[in-house]
């Protein structure tokens, strides 16, 4: 019997046809998890690190309550002596200890993780309130526009290194493109209309001004974040983001290029392009991202709710997950480019592939990938709640004025440092 | 029981609306947008209906008194000593200021002054609330600003001023600490350490909060330049307060016209140089440090002795005097039912509340009851300028300006 499946699996996966489809299904399902998966995960980071910084306790009391033996009586007939004496074990005995040490006499703690999940359930159960007075159509569409297409981009980012099976080699991204950079910003740009069409489609006053805001705040970014990648593409000479990563494991990665044959006098000189383009670029993920100190179109002090003051239950909440899942892939969009994507570093990589096999190595890599992502989630979350907001006027002045104008001249300074220092 | 479904069909009014035949002018037409009364920026019910041009601001229309409660009118109704509890609604986020005002106003009128132990009794809890007011004036503006970290800092300072409310008039919010001629309660054991403890800690947590603002460039970007309110315009507005003195005018009413002994501690009076918003928030940080300075100076010097007027009839009687004395028994009589016999006259006082000159003029026919209670509120005086100030600005500085005015609707709209 097994050995009759194990040959149908055998011959299945010798089939190079169903060999991709699987393997496609399997990165899709690994792939879609990680990002939405960070989701409630960021939502979390964003409660308990705000939590910290502001000296508060934050969401740590999600848990399980012993009070839920209620047939053992409330929390104050010490129900958790009374579920020992249910059983028949002593009150300091081994079992009784082991619990105390886990805390379960008071409540089963979860550190908070099920919040998240609570904040879910009760955005589905509210009351899903399409005002009167809105365009349809598009109020309805206007929150799957924004929460589309960072998922889509998701698909060309790499989350582990290649893995080699008997039945073939299995390249870890769902989508393995050679024009990844170019795919992410023609896909990413998109969100822009889901603003606008949530603004301008709630046929009123602040969502409106929210919806111009972002738009015009998103596209003058675009333009800066697409001129910061070309120093980029330039160095790595390759537009597939799983080669760019496997150059930066190999070769160090372009922000520490400490290891492997990263450390002529080239790769020292170019960091400081490298450094602008960093700045840049990540700058531009801020104001992509709609988050704190460029949330133009959703600042509550003069725009109530930005664009999404009309939407209510999980309209509204479509757009803050899209908003994280923004954050995520722009995340690991300056992961990949300039932190070394999956590579672990530091030369490990090519020591894990010798010495550990490539099942651990590759498994070591994703959990490294999604460790980068959560420090990165860290860093948004840190910066929301310590940094006040930009005026509107002053985030178009720094577009326009400063980060285009130096990301143009960034391009000349690298293109001179890879012409004249070889 | 036999339920049934029925289903309303909401008909699609945008579809038939008239708005989608396009009349709007070539070159753009202004829009009309109503900021308020329930919006975050406005603290309280503040409506302002502003005319954009885009962005900008062209004509700004304020409109007050969704908070009115007629206070005035019902000051003409009762006993000098039961409208104590209504002055607690003016400035909401210092009671205890408004309290002593009222009450300095009923003694000018009466004549009285106070016992020396009283004195500084009051300006203990005047700075305590000053403190209070400005460390939410600072963090409310940071949040108006975006920085919603520095509020909760802020927040967490003025609980422990809460605390010390609590311990001294027994309410931690609505104090009504003060009666005609006294207190109703004399500070407890070892207020004055904790106080002390607290300066030491809550000077430390303002050089914190000035440090995360005032040293990111975001922020004064944000506040230099914006706002700004002249000299004159100043002073022809009739602003008071950190208000007028950002714009560079050296009026403090302690200083001008000194209330309860306030010429005997040392203090300094900050002014601004440009009067924009950033001058008045840095003005409020530094008036706190002069807060703390006097409440040290106060509890130093504390003199001993009664801290309520001594023989004199509207005030009530110590209570053990009351039970073992006839004459105190009827003062205690006459004083919860008739209260103080005021002499016929008219009287105006002024105080330095932390928004600003809270005035109060007091009618008096004689008796019991004023015949006419007026009051003039800071923060209303203070928003008369908004249609001359908003103009030309953008969308954006409009929580700005508004919160570095730091008024309360409660005040304004009486």
């Amino acid at each position: 019997m097994i050995d009759s499946i194990l040959s149908f699996c055998d011959s299945v996966l010798s089939n190079q046809y169903w060999f991709f489809i699987i393997t496609l299904l399997i990165k899709l399902v690994i792939c879609f998890a990680i990002t939405i998966a960070f989701i409630p995960i960021s939502v979390l980071i964003e409660r308990r690190v705000a939590s910290f910084i502001q000296d508060r306790v934050g969401p740590n009391r999600v848990g399980i309550p012993a009070t839920i033996f209620k047939r053992f009586g409330m929390k104050a007939d010490l129900p958790f002596v009374k579920a020992l004496d249910y059983f028949g074990l002593p009150h300091d005995g081994r079992i009784a200890n082991i619990c105390r040490y886990f805390r379960l006499d008071k409540d089963i703690p979860l550190l908070g993780l099920l919040q998240p999940a609570v904040d879910g359930g009760k955005l589905f159960l509210k009351q899903d309130f399409t005002p009167p007075f809105v365009r349809r159509f598009y109020f309805w569409v206007a929150p799957m526009l924004v929460l589309a297409p960072p998922l889509m981009t998701a698909a060309v980012i790499p989350f582990a290194g290649d893995l080699e099976t008997p039945y073939g080699n299995i390249n870890m991204v769902v989508a393995n493109l050679s024009i990844g950079p170019l795919w992410i910003f023609a896909i990413s740009s998109l969100s822009v209309y889901g603003l606008v069409l949530a603004g301008w489609s709630s046929n009123s006053k602040f969502p409106l001004i929210g919806g111009i805001r972002s738009s015009a705040q998103m596209i003058s970014y675009e333009i800066s974040m697409g001129l910061s990648i070309i120093p980029l593409l330039m160095i790595y000479s390759e537009l597939n983001l799983s080669n760019i990563v496997q150059y930066q494991a190999d070769n160090g990665w372009l922000l520490l290029p400490f290891w492997g044959e990263g450390l002529t006098v080239e790769r020292w000189v170019l960091l400081i392009p490298i450094v602008i383009s960093f700045i840049i670029f990540l700058t531009s993920v801020f104001a992509e991202t709609n988050r704190t100190p460029f949330d133009m179109s959703e600042c509550e002090t003069d725009l109530v709710g930005g664009y999404h003051t009309e939407y209510s239950s999980m309209k509204f909440a479509q757009f803050f997950m899209g908003e994280y899942a923004a954050m995520i892939v722009g995340s690991s969009l300056v992961i990949t480019l300039f932190l070394g994507g999956w590579s672990i570093g530091f030369g490990i990589d090519g020591w894990l592939l010798d010495n550990c096999g490539n099942w651990i190595s590759t498994i070591l890599q994703l959990i490294f990938y999604v460790l980068k992502l959560a420090a990165f989630a860290f860093f948004f979350v840190w910066v929301r709640w310590t940094v006040p907001r930009f005026r509107y006027d002053q985030v178009m002045k720094l577009g326009w004025l400063v980060f285009f104008e130096l990301a143009v001249i960034n391009i000349f300074i690298t293109a001179a440092i890879l012409y004249f220092i070889k | 029981m036999k339920t049934s479904t029925r289903t309303f069909a909401i008909g699609d009014t945008a579809a038939q609306a008239d708005y989608l035949t396009n009349t709007s002018e070539p070159l753009g037409e202004h829009m009309t947008l109503n900021v308020g009364p329930s919006h975050p920026a406005t603290h309280g019910v503040l409506r302002l209906v502003l005319e954009l041009d885009g962005e900008e601001v062209i004509t700004c229309d304020p409109v007050v008194g969704h908070l009115h409660r007629g206070i005035e009118k019902i000051g003409e109704t009762i006993q000098y000593n039961q409208f104590v509890p209504y002055t607690d609604r003016f400035d909401y986020l210092a009671p205890l200021s408004n309290n002593i005002a009222y009450a300095c106003a009923v003694e000018k009128l009466l004549g009285w002054t106070l016992p020396p132990r009283g004195q500084a009794l009051r300006v203990l809890a005047l700075e305590l609330s000053r403190l209070a007011s400005h460390f939410l004036g600072v963090g409310v503006y940071a949040m108006d600003t975006g920085a919603m970290t520095v509020f909760l800092y802020t927040y967490n300072e003025r609980e422990k001023i809460h605390n010390f409310y609590e311990q001294l008039t027994g309410a931690r919010f609505t104090s009504s600490y003060t009666r005609v001629g006294g207190q109703t309660r004399d500070i407890p054991e070892g207020f004055c350490k904790q106080v002390l403890e607290f300066c030491d800690q809550a000077s430390v947590s303002i050089d914190e909060v000035e440090s995360l603002l005032l040293k990111n460039q975001i922020f004064i970007d944000r506040l230099q330049g914006v706002g700004i309110i002249t000299r004159e315009q100043a002073l022809s507005w009739g602003l008071t307060g950190a208000n007028l003195r950002a714009s560079g005018v050296q009026r403090d009413l302690r200083k001008v016209t000194p209330y309860l002994g306030y010429e005997n501690y040392e203090f300094d009076i900050p002014v601004g140089e440009h009067g924009d918003c950033y001058d008045r928030f840095t003005l409020r940080a530094e008036e706190m440090r002069q807060s703390i300075r006097i409440i040290r100076q106060v509890i130093a010097t504390m003199p001993d002795g009664p801290i309520n007027m001594v023989n004199e009839k509207g005030v009530l009687p110590i209570k053990e005097q009351a039970m073992m004395n006839m004459e105190s028994l009827i003062q205690q009589f006459m004083a919860t039912t008739v209260g103080v016999n005021a002499p016929v006259g008219q009287v105006y006082f002024a105080a330095e509340n932390p928004k600003g000159e809270l005035g109060f003029f007091l009618d008096s026919k004689g008796g019991g009851i004023p015949n006419r209670l007026r009051m003039r509120s800071p923060s209303f005086c203070n928003l008369s300028i908004l249609p001359e100030l908003l103009k030309g600005h953008m969308v954006s500085d409009v929580p700005a300006i508004l919160g570095s005015f730091d008024f309360v609707m409660g005040e304004c709209d009486r």
